[in-house]
C-alpha cells in the first residue's frame, strides 16, 4: 500500500468538526423531543382513540416503517416547497426526523402500554381516579419506564441516522465532513475522523439517556432495576 | 414535464438493483454475522471482546459514513476504478453483519442454559451441542427478528445512492433531474419501497405471533 | 339499622355461563360479612358486582345509597365510598408505598401533597408499616404488600371495605399479619364484606356468614353456623376444606 495517511491536513478544521458535532446533537435532540411527543400521542391514539383515528395512525406507522428515511427526507423537503412553504434545510430535516422517529416511538410505546396488566387499571378505577388520571399515572408513566431501554436504542439510531439529512444540505456533522473533504481532498481521513466522532457521540448520547433515567425514574435510582 | 412510462420503467429497474443489493448485504452479512454471533458467546474472553468491539464500532458509525469510508478507502488501497456496487455491497455487508450478530447472539442466549447442560451430559462435543441442540431452537426464535431486519437492509440500501450506485433511490434522483417533479417522483419511489418492504414486515409480524402462540 | 349494601335478586352471566342466579342479601352498617363457597360458586363475582366492576343482568344493588344497577350510576362517587382489596394486591410498581397511598387522595379529593403524605403515614401506622413509606412494593413481602393495599383503600376513608380473597396468594405465616389488620378494622366498626377461604377467621370475626353454592345464597347465619351446618352442601364444603 502506497497511500500516505495525512491527518495533519485536517488539524485546522477542528473547530469546524466540533461545530458539526454540536449541530448534530442539536438536530437529534430536537427530533428526539418532538418525535417522543408525537410517537406517544400516536400510541395513545392507537390504543384508545376512535376507530378512524386508529386506522390513520396505523397507516402512518406502516408507511414510515416500510420506506427509507432518505426518501422521507426528500419528500418532506420537496413537499414543503410544493406547498409553497419556504423552509430551511434544517427545518425540513427536523420535520422529517420527527415524522420518522415518531412512528418507531409509537410502536415501542404501544408495546409498553400493552404490557401494563389490566388489574392495574382496575385498582386505579376502584380508587376513584378518572380515566385520564388512570391513564397518565398508572399506564403511560410505568409503560414508558418499561420501554425506556428500547427508546434509548431508537434515539441513538436516530442520532446516527440524522447524518442522512446531509443529503438535503442540512447543517450537521456529515455535511460538515463533506465540506471538509472537498476542501482538503483528504476524503478517507476526513471520514475516519467523522466515524470516530459519531462513535463517541453514540456513547455520549447513551450515557446521557442513562443519567436522565436516574433523574426521571426515582425507582431506578433507588433499586437499579427495571420494572 | 411529467412522469412517463419510460421513467417508471427506469425506476423499476432501480428497484431490481435494490433487491439485488439487499440480497448481497443479507447473504454476506449473514455469513459474517453468524461467525460474529458465535464469537460473542465464545468461551475465550479475547475472542468475545474482539467481536464486541467490532460490533460497537460498526453500530456506532452511521451507515452513510461507513459507505463513504469504503468508497474512498477502496480508492486509497489502489482499487480506484471499481464499480460502485463493490463499495456499496461491502459497506452494507459490514453494517448488516454487526446487527445480525447482535440479534442472533440474543437468540442463542435465549435458549435455556439447561439445554446446554443436558446436551453436555449426553457427552456431545461442543460442535454437536451447537448444531444438534442449540441452533435448531435458536433458529425458531431468530426467524421473526431476522426477517424484520431484512426490512432495515432494504431501506438502507437507499444510501448506496451516495456513492453513485443506481438503485431505487438514485434512479428516482436521476429521473427527477430530467423532469423536476421531485414530489411525484419520490412518492413513486416510496411506493416501490413499500411494495418490497411491507410483505416482509407483515411476514415478520406473523412469524412473531406464531412463535408467541407456540410458547403459551 | 340502615343497610350499607343491599342485593336483591341479582342475576349475572358470562356468555352462556350463569354465575349469579338471583342473589339477595343485606349488610348493615358496622357489620362484617364473610362470603364463603367453592370456587365457581359466584362469591367473587358478587363482590365485584357490588363495586360495579361487573355489570349485572338483572336485579338491584344499592351500596351506600348508590344505585349500582342503574346505567346512569356515577362510578367515581360509588368508589369514594367503597374500598376494595384484591387477591393480587395490585399495587403500582413504579410508585413508592407512600405514593401508592397518596395517589387517590391527591387525584380524587384534590388533597395537598403534604396533607396526603401525613394521611399516608397515618394509615400506614394503622397497618403497622410506618417505616416502609419510602420503599417500593417489590421490596416488601407479599403480606406487607397486601397491608399496603389495605392502607391505600383506607386512605380514601371508605364507608365499606371489600376484600376479595386477600390472603389466597400468601404463605400461611404471612396470612396472619394481614388477618390481624382486618380484625382491627372490624373491631373499629368498619362495614366489611370479605370473600375468604379462612374459615377460622370467618368464624371469629364475621357477624354474618353467607355460604354461596351454584350461584345462589345457600345458607346464611352467624359465625357459629360453621360449627353446625344446616344444609348438606355446606357440610360437604366444610369437610372438604379441612
Amino acid at each position: 500500500m502506497t497511500y500516505q495517511f495525512d491527518f495533519s491536513a485536517l488539524l485546522p478544521y477542528w473547530p469546524l468538526f466540533l461545530e458539526g458535532v454540536w449541530l448534530t446533537l442539536k438536530l437529534s435532540a430536537l427530533a428526539t423531543i418532538f418525535g417522543f411527543v408525537v410517537g406517544t400521542l400516536c400510541a395513545v391514539a392507537r390504543a384508545e382513540g376512535p376507530r378512524w383515528l386508529k386506522t390513520v395512525v396505523a397507516i402512518y406507522v406502516e408507511m414510515i416503517r416500510n420506506t427509507p428515511l432518505l426518501v422521507q427526507i426528500f419528500l418532506v423537503y420537496f413537499g414543503f416547497a410544493s406547498l409553497g412553504l419556504k423552509v430551511t434545510a434544517n427545518t425540513a430535516a427536523v420535520a422529517a426526523l420527527v415524522v420518522n422517529v415518531g412512528a418507531y416511538t409509537c410502536e415501542i410505546v404501544r408495546a409498553g402500554l400493552e404490557s401494563i396488566h389490566k388489574s392495574q387499571l382496575e385498582a386505579a378505577e376502584c380508587l376513584g381516579l378518572t380515566r385520564t388520571q388512570t391513564y397518565w399515572h398508572v399506564i403511560v408513566r410505568p409503560a414508558i419506564e418499561r420501554v425506556y431501554p428500547a427508546l434509548t436504542s431508537q434515539y441513538v439510531l436516530l442520532m446516527l441516522a440524522s447524518s442522512i439529512t446531509s443529503q438535503i444540505s442540512a447543517e450537521e456533522l456529515t455535511a460538515v465532513a463533506n465540506r471538509i473533504q472537498s476542501d482538503t481532498f483528504r476524503s478517507f481521513e476526513t471520514y475516519i475522523v467523522t466515524g470516530v466522532l459519531y462513535i463517541i457521540l453514540s456513547f455520549v448520547v447513551r450515557l446521557a439517556f442513562t443519567l436522565f433515567a436516574l433523574v426521571i425514574f426515582p425507582r431506578r435510582r433507588k433499586l437499579g432495576t427495571a420494572i | 414535464m411529467s412522469l412517463t412510462p419510460v421513467h417508471i420503467e427506469f425506476i423499476a429497474t432501480g428497484a431490481l438493483w435494490t433487491v439485488g443489493l439487499s440480497a448481497i448485504a443479507f447473504v454476506g452479512g449473514s455469513i459474517l454475522g453468524f461467525a460474529l454471533a458465535l464469537a460473542r458467546i465464545s468461551p475465550v474472553p479475547f475472542v468475545r471482546r474482539c467481536a464486541g468491539t467490532y460490533i460497537q464500532i460498526v453500530q456506532g458509525t452511521p451507515l452513510l459514513v461507513t459507505l463513504f469510508l469504503f468508497y474512498f478507502g477502496l480508492a486509497v488501497v489502489g482499487f480506484d476504478s471499481l464499480p460502485a456496487i463493490v463499495a456499496a455491497g461491502l459497506g452494507l455487508v459490514i453494517y448488516s453483519s454487526a446487527f445480525l450478530a447482535e440479534i442472533w447472539r440474543g437468540c442463542l442466549e435465549s435458549v435455556p442454559k439447561t439445554q446446554w447442560e443436558a446436551a453436555e451430559c449426553l457427552a456431545l462435543t461442543r460442535w454437536q451441542r451447537m448444531v444438534r441442540v442449540i441452533l435448531p431452537q435458536a433458529m425458531r426464535i431468530a426467524t421473526a427478528p431476522t426477517v424484520g431486519f431484512l426490512v432495515q437492509i432494504v431501506k438502507n440500501t437507499s444510501l448506496a445512492s451516495v456513492v453513485g450506485f443506481v438503485e431505487l433511490a438514485q434512479a428516482g434522483k436521476l429521473v427527477n433531474n430530467t423532469i423536476f417533479e421531485p414530489f411525484t417522483v419520490f412518492i413513486v419511489v416510496a411506493a416501490f419501497y413499500f411494495v418490497i418492504c411491507y410483505p416482509l414486515s407483515a411476514w415478520s409480524r406473523s412469524l412473531e405471533r406464531k412463535l408467541n402462540a407456540g410458547r403459551r | 339499622m340502615p343497610a350499607v349494601v343491599s342485593l336483591s335478586n341479582v342475576h349475572k352471566s358470562f356468555g352462556a355461563l350463569q354465575v349469579l342466579k338471583g342473589v339477595s342479601f343485606d349488610v348493615a352498617a358496622g357489620e362484617v360479612v364473610a362470603v364463603i363457597g367453592a370456587s365457581g360458586s359466584g362469591k367473587s363475582t358478587a363482590l365485584r358486582c357490588i363495586n360495579a366492576l361487573e355489570t349485572i343482568d338483572s336485579g338491584e344493588i344499592v351500596v351506600c345509597g348508590h344505585k349500582v344497577h342503574d346505567p346512569e350510576l356515577d362510578r367515581r362517587a360509588l368508589r369514594r365510598d367503597v374500598g376494595i382489596v384484591f387477591q393480587s394486591y395490585n399495587l403500582f410498581p413504579h410508585l413508592t408505598v407512600a405514593q401508592n397511598i397518596m395517589l387517590a387522595p391527591t387525584c380524587v379529593k384534590d388533597m395537598g401533597k403534604a396533607e396526603a403524605r401525613r394521611l399516608a403515614e397515618e394509615v400506614l401506622a394503622k397497618v403497622g408499616l410506618a417505616e416502609k413509606a419510602d420503599n417500593y412494593p417489590e421490596q416488601l413481602s407479599g403480606g406487607q404488600q397486601q397491608r399496603v393495599a389495605i392502607a391505600r383503600s383506607l386512605a380514601m376513608q371508605p364507608k365499606l371495605m371489600l376484600f376479595d380473597e386477600v390472603t389466597s396468594a400468601l404463605d400461611p405465616q404471612l396470612t396472619g399479619e394481614v388477618l390481624r389488620v382486618m380484625e382491627d378494622l372490624a373491631r373499629g366498626g368498619m362495614s366489611m364484606i370479605l370473600v375468604t377461604h379462612e374459615m377460622a377467621f370467618a368464624r371469629k370475626v364475621a357477624s354474618k356468614v353467607i355460604f354461596m353454592h351454584q350461584g345462589k345464597v345457600w345458607e346464611t347465619g352467624p359465625g357459629a353456623m360453621l360449627a353446625n351446618p344446616q344444609t348438606k352442601e355446606l357440610a360437604e364444603f366444610l369437610s372438604n376444606d379441612l
